[in-house]
């Protein structure tokens, strides 16, 4: 049987070329590997290797022939002894149009107009419930994310933690205090200033089912880890058809700090909430930190905790119960208010609790909601809220384009447009690096008389 | 698994593991293998195995080179034609549950581990019956049945993947070792380093296979590195290294027995340069200018891994020309058949645009084997 020489596609692009040059004669034997032709593409010329032993057959495009239209049959090899005479004509080259591009046949489901555009929507966890009576404990945020991360370990032996001063120095901000000693070296790692590197183990360890816990000393230092983060973990899912996992918590401070100049104090907040593959955490409170970081670690999928560093000594009531949790993706009401929502996370509540305290004074009611995840995003109680305020301010410390105010604003504008009474206004950190002077500093972050303007503003008053 | 190290304490070396045998007083590898080590030869039967797996090589990337032509593979396609005596010789020294991970010239590996070559094609095509239901394709496909690892499409990051699936050898103290390949481009990433530094100070099992086909693309390993002896790139991390003829299979085989054995030894990392040439571009939309083609027609009429063990084979006398191509036409036989299902096998329905995003809580793995 006779195999069939096509003219090549030589790359992604290509859908004709020129038959520049043929180097093997009618008759000749060829091997699979030989060199049969040059083909001239705009980019290059490249040579088009036999694919099989036999005899040439008839060559069936001239040399030179230009605007030869892929899989447009040049020749043909025959097996030793065959005959020539059972060939096909001579096909003639035409230019080639889109017809002529030589993709699969698509399937039928490929219609388009029956892909939804917008994802399934995934069922929601609920809040692990705190029965009546539960009796709280005060502490840092700072303890709870030890005692998350303490309690993980105790019940999964898959769990360890690793990363740049956890283990001996018991974290760079504290937060691995005492898991050493409880825990071993085995199992809570101090790694060498390498986050590009220890990221990769982590990720590679967590492929092959293990549960790493890393931790960056900042997330400032983890832009020098940001390949694996996105393109080894959060992807690994999708790409493998689902068949591997990446269950990894990259966790660590996040967000301006003080006084630590423009490298060392920035919010990545909406940087990984953009990337799909990923779950994005930012807790505000003690309660919440613990709960969040339990589940995350707990989570088949890559999870980036976002931390702050402010935060991290302040007090707040967490319950006593065996296995506090709360679930990822879930945002919920801090405060009931009648007048405008504020939407935050993270440290950004602080300002609006803040600027809450005037407004009261001043008459104007807010409803706060704390986002808690940034990826899923959970817009219900946002929108909802939005229906009995129609005012909405977003608070954040991230920069303003394109960061998570900008999401919101969008989002709300899609699904509740005639419910708003005025413009979204967002509340963000100035469009600059962060300087290090105290007087630039206070003026590039956001505050709680920003807020207060804002949310007079949407109230027009 | 990394004991608190204190600075000045030399040897003996933290370990990784409580379970791995105490480590021997330090050899060198690279230094007794530099004066040519000699050669275990292979078994009639042993040639046979070689010459198939590397014949399915060849035929498979052919074709997935044709199809290329063709219009039926989408993208990059980065062909192994040349290299095959390393992933089939390092291949023969995989124990069970011994990880495998690579860069994106994928298909060869893939391939030498087992894993179905329709499954391959039809990632390659995109289609539903690939390895990775077509959402992959030719650089991303995984096994986790065959401990396959990627498939991965930045250059050097399986280095660390790889260092961190040794870190989980090492964690669950289990006798396996991660086969980490990567090209001599790879071998000048920063990660590369730091997963050095990381491997030996843990003592973790991970050899490291450092392809030296010669050309990062179209750059020379003379024109990109400062040391191009890149079995010593782990020198300064103590990691022992050897330069080998990576286009022949026995000392291909050699060189990975010696390796892992070292490895599950508890000693740490081990580097393989293996020096080999690929025939092809870097991808298909290469015209490989770079270099003369008497390189490369010398190589493919002088050294060419196949033709060595074929050569061995016909002068054994115990297999004729008739029976090789008997084995050839039942690979040729196998690979259209990929192709075949590669063709018919159906796009991808479109709601798989949405799944495997993120894995639902219930399928959660649970504690490791």
């Amino acid at each position: 049987m006779s195999i069939d020489i096509l003219m090549p596609a030589l790359s992604p692009t290509m859908e004709e070329g020129t038959l520049a040059k043929w180097l093997v004669k009618e008759g000749d034997k060829v091997s699979s590997g030989d060199v049969l032709a040059e083909i001239e593409t705009d980019k290059a010329t490249m040579e088009l290797e036999s694919i099989d032993d036999g005899i040439m057959g008839k060559l069936l495009v001239a040399e030179g022939t230009e605007n030869v239209a892929i899989n447009t049959l040049i020749a043909t090899i025959l097996e030793e002894g065959e005959s020539p005479s059972a060939e096909p004509e001579p096909a003639t080259p035409k230019p080639s149009t889109s017809e002529a591009k030589a993709t699969p046949e698509p399937s039928e489901a490929t219609d388009t107009s029956v892909v939804s555009t917008a994802p399934p929507q995934e069922p929601v966890a609920l809040e692990t419930d705190v029965p009546d009576g539960t009796p709280m404990r005060q502490m840092t945020v700072r303890e709870a994310l030890r005692d998350a991360m303490a309690e993980e370990m105790r019940t999964n032996p898959d769990v360890f933690v690793m990363g740049e001063e956890v283990a001996e120095y018991e974290g760079a901000y504290k937060v691995t205090q005492g898991l050493l000693d409880e825990f071993g070296a085995r199992r809570v790692i101090d790694t060498p200033i390498t986050e590009h590197g220890f990221a990769g183990l982590g990720a590679g360890a967590a492929m092959a089912g293990l549960r790493p816990v890393i931790e960056f000393m900042t997330f400032n230092f983890a832009m020098q880890a940001i390949d694996h983060i996105i393109n080894s973990a959060a992807k690994t899912r999708y790409m493998s058809g689902g068949q591997m996992s990446c269950p990894i918590v990259f966790r660590g401070p996040n967000g301006p700090a003080s006084r630590v100049g423009a490298q060392h104090s920035q919010d990545y907040s909406s940087w990984y909430a953009h990337i799909p593959g990923l779950k994005v955490v930012a807790p505000y409170s003690a309660a919440d930190a613990k709960g969040l970081l339990k589940s995350a670690i707990r989570d088949p999928n890559p999870v980036i905790f976002l931390e702050n560093e402010i935060l991290y000594g302040k007090v707040f009531d967490v319950p006593e119960m065996d296995d506090w949790t709360v679930p990822i993706g879930v945002s919920k009401k801090l405060v009931e208010g009648n007048d405008v929502t504020l939407v935050s996370f993270s440290h950004g509540i602080t300002y609006c609790l803040e600027a809450m305290e005037t407004l009261a004074e001043q008459g104007i009611s807010a409803e706060l909601i704390d986002l808690r995840s940034l990826r899923p995003f959970d817009l219900g109680p946002v929108l909802e809220s939005v229906k009995k305020t129609n005012r909405l301010v977003t608070v954040e410390e991230t920069w303003p384009v394109a960061g998570i105010g900008a999401e919101i604003a969008a989002q709300v504008s899609e699904k509740a447009f005639d419910y708003l009474d005025a413009p979204v206004m967002r509340v963000t950190q100035k469009d600059v690096p962060m300087p290090y002077a105290a007087n630039l500093e206070k003026l590039a972050l956001p505050c709680a008389a920003d807020v207060v303007e804002a949310v007079k503003a949407v109230c027009y008053r | 698994m990394v004991s608190r190290s204190q600075p000045g304490n030399k040897k003996p070396r933290s370990k990784p593991a409580a379970k791995r045998k105490p480590a021997a007083k330090r050899s060198t590898p690279s230094k007794a293998s530099r004066s040519a080590p000699e050669i275990t030869p292979f078994t009639h039967e042993e040639d046979l195995a070689g010459y198939r797996g590397m014949l399915m090589i060849r035929r498979f990337e052919e074709k997935a080179g044709q199809m290329y032509g063709m219009g039926l593979i989408g993208g990059f396609c980065h062909l192994y034609i040349g290299q095959e005596a390393v992933v089939t010789g390092l291949q023969m020294t995989v124990q069970e549950g011994d990880q495998i991970i690579t860069g994106y010239r994928d298909h060869g590996h893939m391939l030498a581990a087992g894993l179905d070559p329709k499954g391959v094609m039809a990632e390659l095509t995109g289609r539903e019956g690939g390895l990775s239901k077509g959402k992959g394709g030719s650089m991303h496909m995984f096994s986790k049945e065959k401990h396959f690892y990627g498939g991965h499409g930045i250059v050097g990051a399986q280095v660390s993947l790889g260092t961190g699936l040794a870190l989980a050898n090492a964690y669950r103290d289990n006798d396996n070792v991660s086969y980490v390949y990567f090209g001599d481009g790879a071998s000048n990433q920063g990660q590369v380093y730091e997963s050095f530094n990381m491997a030996e100070l843990w003592q973790l099992p991970v050899i490291y296979v450092i392809e030296n086909n010669q050309y990062a693309m179209g750059t020379s390993v003379s024109r990109s590195s400062a040391q191009t002896d890149l079995s010593k790139r782990g020198v300064s991390f103590n990691i022992p290294g050897e330069q080998v003829d990576g286009m022949d299979i026995r000392a291909v085989r050699d060189a990975g027995a010696r390796a892992a054995a070292w490895c599950r030894a508890g000693k740490g990392p081990y580097i393989l340069e293996m020096m080999t040439y690929r025939y092809r571009g870097h991808s298909m939309s290469d015209p490989a200018k770079y270099r003369a083609k008497e390189e490369v027609s010398k190589m493919r009429e002088e050294h060419d891994a196949i033709e060595q063990v074929r050569a061995r084979l016909l002068e054994g006398k115990k297999v004729t020309e008739a029976d090789l191509k008997e084995i050839d036409k039942e690979v040729r036989a196998i690979v259209s058949d990929a192709a075949a299902f590669a063709k018919e096998s159906p796009e991808p329905d479109p709601a798989e645009l949405w799944t495997d995003v993120t894995a639902p809580a219930e399928q959660e793995e649970g504690a490791s084997a």
